[in-house]
């Protein structure tokens, strides 16, 4: 079994507050893992230190040499055009690419925009373009969806799913929603304290029903994990 | 935890996150006396061993051997409040008109379109071609040096203060705006503190023009100040003092340069959290 992410015994320690206090993390070759956790607990630390951007305290970590980071915000560079952001640093030659990526994300007539031209949900999908286009073997996504509108989220949760199912990237998503996580995830971690309290496999088929029984039995307990206790959802379909 | 195998982690690397750049402040401090200390020390040796000759150029411990003469005697502090008087009064004025011409251009377009132009075009004119302009026109006293130094000084400020106005988060002026705030309100709460990092840019460089328009203001009839001290030795070729009171032009604008930084850290306590490195 190939693996796309190892850490061991990894802490990052903020003052004398272990954010991550031992994390020993495994993520197989084109598994998609949802980290979930309240605010605080450490999530975005341990993408960010996937991610190379920052350092751990002790610990080791191994990660594939290509992997590319979707953030909470677009993070576009407002002087380049869309497809100049999304082959950026790739060099003219990759403009094939690009536009191929613009295209699987939906944004083909958006190439010659200027990044604050675009809505946050098509900004995101360009964001998402960069990412792909690098064809990484580990894809980091920091609450991609998180400042984008209900309904866009759920396009973005869908292509997401799709884009994934094609390239077979091992992923790495931080998230707090929890059925965000139970959509699109092979496997599940709750982050609490600065350990997993949670690590369990998503047996659901696809694609995935918000109003399954075992869906909802499965959110009722990872709520409770992430310490809230959930009520039955009595409207079901305008739950979210 | 399982043992690890070699295979299963074939084709993985340890991420290589920026490495913690943060200096001993000693350390810091160390490097920037360095590029001085290096000057002073190829002066010294120049000087020393006789390869610059006093009549060209005295020597570092002759230049500390003068100043302290001068300050024996009062002759340097006599001059050195003269001149820093004049450089102050200049940069005061000049500075506030910028600052005020800067943000009247930058927050209405009304502004912009009366003063922009003209503030552009009185930009182009050399300050130096102003010397005896104003000498006709405000005597050979104190006035028209002043005046002098504060016209140099009005033009950068006004440049940057503009467009740090204009640069202002527009989403944060709405927001202000929508809860309320009137047009001094917002110019007070929202507008200039959100321009300080422009304001200060246009301080640091008018600044270091009240210096430069300070000696062409004391080539006007002085009587007093590092002009006439150096129109003095200039006389006698005392090349001692003549590098005295050029080192004292840069140590001025040194010494201004690290207060105002320091009154950008006090004046912008949120940006501590937000610098880059």
């Amino acid at each position: 079994m190939s693996l796309a992410v190892q850490t061991t015994g990894l802490r990052r320690v903020f003052g004398d507050r272990a954010v991550l206090d031992g994390i020993d993390l495994r993520v197989r070759r084109g598994e998609f893992l949802a980290l979930l956790g309240a605010s605080g607990t450490g999530k975005t630390t341990l993408l960010r230190i996937l991610a190379g951007l920052d350092a751990a305290t002790s610990g080791t970590v191994l990660v594939p040499p290509v992997r590319t980071v979707v953030f909470q915000e677009p993070r576009l560079i407002p002087s380049k055009r869309a497809l100049a952001n999304v082959i950026l640093g790739q060099g003219r030659g990759a403009r094939a690419k690009g536009l191929a990526a613009l295209a699987e994300v939906g944004l083909s007539g958006h190439a010659d925009a200027w990044p604050a031209t675009l809505s946050g949900g098509e900004a995101q999908r360009v964001a998402l373009a960069r990412a792909l286009v690098r064809e990484p073997e580990l894809l980091l996504l920091d609450e991609p969806f998180a400042a984008l509108d209900a309904l866009t989220r759920l396009h973005m949760q869908d292509l997401i799913a799709e884009l994934c199912a094609r390239h077979r990237p091992a992923v790495v998503l931080v998230t707090h929603d929890v059925e965000e996580a139970i959509l699109l995830a092979d496997r599940i971690v709750v982050l609490r304290e600065g350990a997993f309290v949670t690590d369990l496999t998503v047996e659901l088929d696809r694609p995935r029903d918000r109003v399954d029984g075992d869906f909802v039995a499965l959110r009722r307990r990872l709520l409770a994990d992430l310490g809230v206790s959930a009520k039955e959802p009595g409207h079901v379909g305008v739950a979210r | 935890m399982t043992v690890l195998t070699g295979q299963e982690t074939a084709g993985l690397v340890p991420p290589d996150p920026p490495r913690n750049t943060g200096r001993h402040p000693a350390a810091s401090l160390a490097l920037r006396v360095l590029g001085p200390a290096l000057l002073v020390g190829l002066w010294y040796a120049g000087t020393a061993s006789g390869v610059i000759t006093p009549d060209v150029l005295a020597g570092p411990q002759d230049v500390v051997k003068t100043f302290g003469e001068l300050w024996a005697d009062g002759q340097m502090q006599e001059a050195l409040g003269v001149s820093l008087t004049r450089a102050g009064l200049g940069l005061l004025l000049g500075a506030s008109a910028g600052l005020v011409i800067g943000v009247l251009s930058g927050l209405s377009r009304l502004g912009e379109e009366l003063l922009d132009s003209s503030m552009q075009a009185l930009r182009a004119i050399p300050f130096l071609a102003l010397t005896s302009l104003f000498m006709v026109w405000f005597g050979i006293e104190e006035t028209s040096k002043i005046l002098l130094i504060s016209v140099a000084c009005t033009f950068p400020m006004y440049i940057n203060v503009s467009s740090g106005v204009r640069n202002v988060d527009r989403k944060v002026v709405e927001a202000a705006r929508s809860f309320g705030l009137g047009r001094l309100a917002l110019a007070r709460e929202v507008v200039l503190p959100g321009a300080l990092p422009s304001i200060f840019a246009g301080l640091r460089l008018s600044t270091t023009l009240s210096v430069v328009a300070l000696i062409a203001a004391e080539e006007i009839n002085v009587t007093a100040g590092l002009g006439y001290l150096m129109a003095r030795a200039t006389d006698y070729l005392r090349t001692d003092i003549l590098a005295l009171c050029v080192i004292l032009y840069a140590l001025i604008g040194l010494t201004a340069d690290v207060i105002l930084r320091l009154a950008e850290r006090f004046t912008m306590p949120w940006r501590k959290a937000v610098a880059a490195r």
